[in-house]
């Protein structure tokens, strides 16, 4: 395992900037995911790292080497893909031993064994090892590609969305697994994903990427209570976080404030405040969103199970002045007074 | 509008019974999901309701009028696959009058028409727009304006939101819903999505292998699944299932899990069978105390909430917590358990034991109003 840091790195296909100036330090060890939706450049900063597409700008260092020129082979990072790519004619043991037996590498079969037996442990397919790879389930088969990343140590793992053509289940099963796996192992991973809820829980940091340039990077606590700006707040959280009119639920704001952000479970219902009246409700399961009306805009509220709503009654909403994030014109967020 | 009633409906392909024995009712003006995994029988349902699979037995009436060996076209049903199908090199009122001119209505008719839609989607300022020049949001609108156009008696939609990226699918069932308030159109709608499900439903119809295991408001299938199969489809995370003693009196008010006594609701009714117990990841406390302790696997942060994974002898359970809860890996940590709403499923028939929680019915579910 590695550092590897990107300085200014940019990408151009014809007049677009792909990647456009990001700069990006991922430690020893640490988990950092990309985030942003399609078209925002996460797949092309994996390839440039991994040697997949030349730069255009920028350099790429892996353990203070400037990489930016290097060869795939030299710059020795695994690649995990969206879609499993298994030898379907080798069996898992075959398939988690296989970047193991390059010819560059020639290690000991026992060597090997072990390696494979202890990957195969780790990610609960050691009773599958003898079957063929067609033989396997989804979430078996991308636990065996996610098994064949892993079995090498190489100076940073490259993943991009590995889990997203998964089931829900499956999916929330094996993400839990692969954070466990990265803190126990210490390895270095840098995840992309347009899935808010990936990031949050994988990430020691998120780097949020619009356009092709990084608007911000920090814990998913740091990026979820205190975002930059309207873009980053958007990312994350579901239901999304409401904007608001200013003056509508505060009285107290910047002066050069345009729009207030206010997160659904954040919103407090039936103490004070003003009047509103529920328009909707989306049982989610252990939550509910009640959408509201409150002058004429739209507001939405998480309120748990146990309390009962009717579409038309009339409720008091408010907000604590903590919990409000206030942007200016251009979108970005501006300190609270 | 329409009331749609499926009595003792079945259908076989040569061998394979695809519907089995189905009874539901769909009340005017409701929207009903039919929801369950591939091969559970929704769609052949969702296609006898049109017409376009005939039964084997049994009988659809659609307004009290027997239906079943009608043709589609003699329903006035309107069947909505995909809602993203749009011709792009049409403008929005082309694609809006299309379904109609190929109906045969007049002009002056096909204009008030689009005029209402456009209204009600609030689309009016842009049907001269080309579909390319529409941002996403706008562009599922006029879909659904396609689809809503011809004023049927009701709207069948199979898995209409499946090609949606998910930050769409989640607009989409918002405006579905809203649009559906708005209209108030019988709707059937087919998926295998469970949080499409409880955002939209009035009712949901829960089936698996042909069979309807429950009919019920999302928030009652929630809180009280009858199966443990319809237990494990709603909700994220899953809810947990612990392994419990062999057999329970009536009357009782705790089971064994590993070597832990954990209180439940008062059990109703006598079993013999092996029992597991279903517990919602937010009905369980991380603290120190608790009878099962266990091994804290994973958190995650999910930023309203945590999620906590923790390991125990009787297998790995999932918490949701709220933020100020402290775990961290490796933390031996106990469990307890809002007994309330614990629930008790029987191995033999995956049926849900009858106790004072399951039959309580006091508490009127969330509905849609």
């Amino acid at each position: 395992m590695a550092d590897v840091s990107l300085k200014a790195v940019t990408k151009r296909f014809g007049k677009l900037a792909a990647v456009n100036e990001v700069s990006l330090e991922i430690k020893n060890g640490e988990f950092v995911v990309l985030l942003g939706p399609t078209g925002a450049g996460k797949t092309t900063t994996l390839r440039l790292i991994a040697g997949l597409e030349k730069l255009d700008g920028g350099s790429v260092m892996i353990s203070g080497h400037d990489v930016s020129s290097a060869p795939i082979a030299d710059r020795d990072v695994a690649f995990v893909f969206q879609q499993y790519s298994l030898y379907p004619h080798y069996t898992v043991y075959d398939n988690l031993a296989f970047p193991l037996r390059s010819p560059l590498r020639r290690e000991a079969e026992d060597v090997i064994r072990k390696k494979v037996n202890d990957i195969a442990k780790m990610l609960r397919i050691d009773s599958k090892l003898a079957n063929k790879s067609t033989k396997l389930s989804g979430g078996e088969m991308q636990r065996v590609a996610i098994g064949r990343a892993l079995v090498r140590s190489p100076n940073i793992f490259l993943m991009d969305e590995p889990l997203s053509s998964l089931d829900a289940k499956l999916r929330e099963e094996l993400r839990v697994e692969l954070k466990r796996i990265q803190i126990d192992r210490g390895a270095t991973i840098l995840y992309v994903t347009h899935d808010q809820i990936e990031a949050m829980t994988l990430a020691d940091k998120i780097g949020v990427l619009e356009n092709g340039r990084l608007v911000q990077l920090g814990t998913p606590k740091e990026v979820y209570t205190k975002p930059n700006s309207v873009y980053v707040a958007q990312r994350l959280g579901s239901p999304p976080m409401n904007l608001l009119p200013v003056g509508l639920l505060n009285q107290h704001f910047p002066s050069s404030t345009k729009q207030v952000g206010v997160r659904p479970e954040n919103i407090r219902l039936g103490h004070d405040g003003k009047t509103a009246r529920v328009v909707q409700l989306e049982p989610l399961g252990s939550e509910t969103v009640v959408v509201l009306e409150v002058e004429g805009q739209r507001v939405e509220a998480l309120s748990d199970i146990g309390t009962r709503w009717r579409v038309g009654q009339e409720t008091k909403v408010s907000v604590l002045p903590q919990n409000s994030l206030y942007f200016d014109e251009r979108g970005q967020r501006l300190e609270a007074a | 509008m329409a009331q749609i009633r499926l009595e003792n409906l079945n259908k076989r392909f040569s061998d394979f019974v695809a519907v089995r024995n189905t009874n539901m009712q769909i009340n005017d003006g409701e929207f009903f999901v039919l929801l369950g995994p591939s091969g559970c029988g929704k769609t052949t349902t969702l296609r006898m309701i049109a017409g376009l699979e005939l039964p084997s037995d049994g009988k659809i009436l659609l307004e009290g009028d027997d239906v079943t060996f009608l043709r589609a076209a003699q329903r006035d049903i309107a069947f909505v696959f995909q809602l993203f199908a749009l011709y792009p090199h049409m403008n929005v009122r082309q694609n809006l009058s299309f379904p109609l001119e190929n109906q045969g209505m007049k002009r002056s008719e096909i204009d008030a028409h689009i005029a209402d839609v456009a209204k009600l989607l609030r689309i009016e300022h842009l049907l001269k727009n080309k579909i390319s020049s529409l941002a996403g949001g706008d562009r599922q609108r006029v879909a659904l304006g396609r689809a809503i156009i011809r004023r049927p008696k009701a709207f069948l939609m199979d898995e209409p939101l499946g090609t949606l990226d998910s930050e769409f699918r989640e607009l989409m069932c918002s405006e579905l819903r809203a649009l559906h308030d708005r209209i108030k159109a019988t709707t059937v709608y087919v998926t295998h999505d469970q949080l499409e499900a409880m955002a939209m439903a009035d009712k949901i119809a829960v089936m698996s292998k042909g069979e309807v295991l429950q009919v019920a408001s999302p928030t009652e299938i929630y809180r009280r699944p009858a199966t443990r199969f319809v237990a494990n489809f709603i909700g994220s995370p899953a809810m947990n299932f612990l392994p419990s003693q062999r057999g329970v009196r009536a009357g009782a008010n705790k089971v064994m899990v590993h070597d832990a006594e954990i209180p439940v609701p008062v059990i109703q009714e006598e079993s013999k069978n092996d029992l597991t117990l279903g517990v919602r990841p937010e009905d369980v406390v991380v603290s120190s105390e608790g009878a099962l302790r266990g091994e804290v696997f994973g958190v995650e942060y999910m930023g309203s909430r945590q999620l906590i994974t923790v390991d125990t002898q009787a297998g790995r359970l999932k918490v949701k917590a709220p933020n100020d809860v402290q775990a961290s890996i490796g933390d031996n940590v106990g469990l307890t358990f809002r007994t309330e709403h614990l629930i008790l499923f029987d191995n033999a028939t995956d049926r849900a034991l009858k106790s004072e929680w399951m039959s309580d019915v006091r508490e009127a579910a969330v509905a849609h109003g």
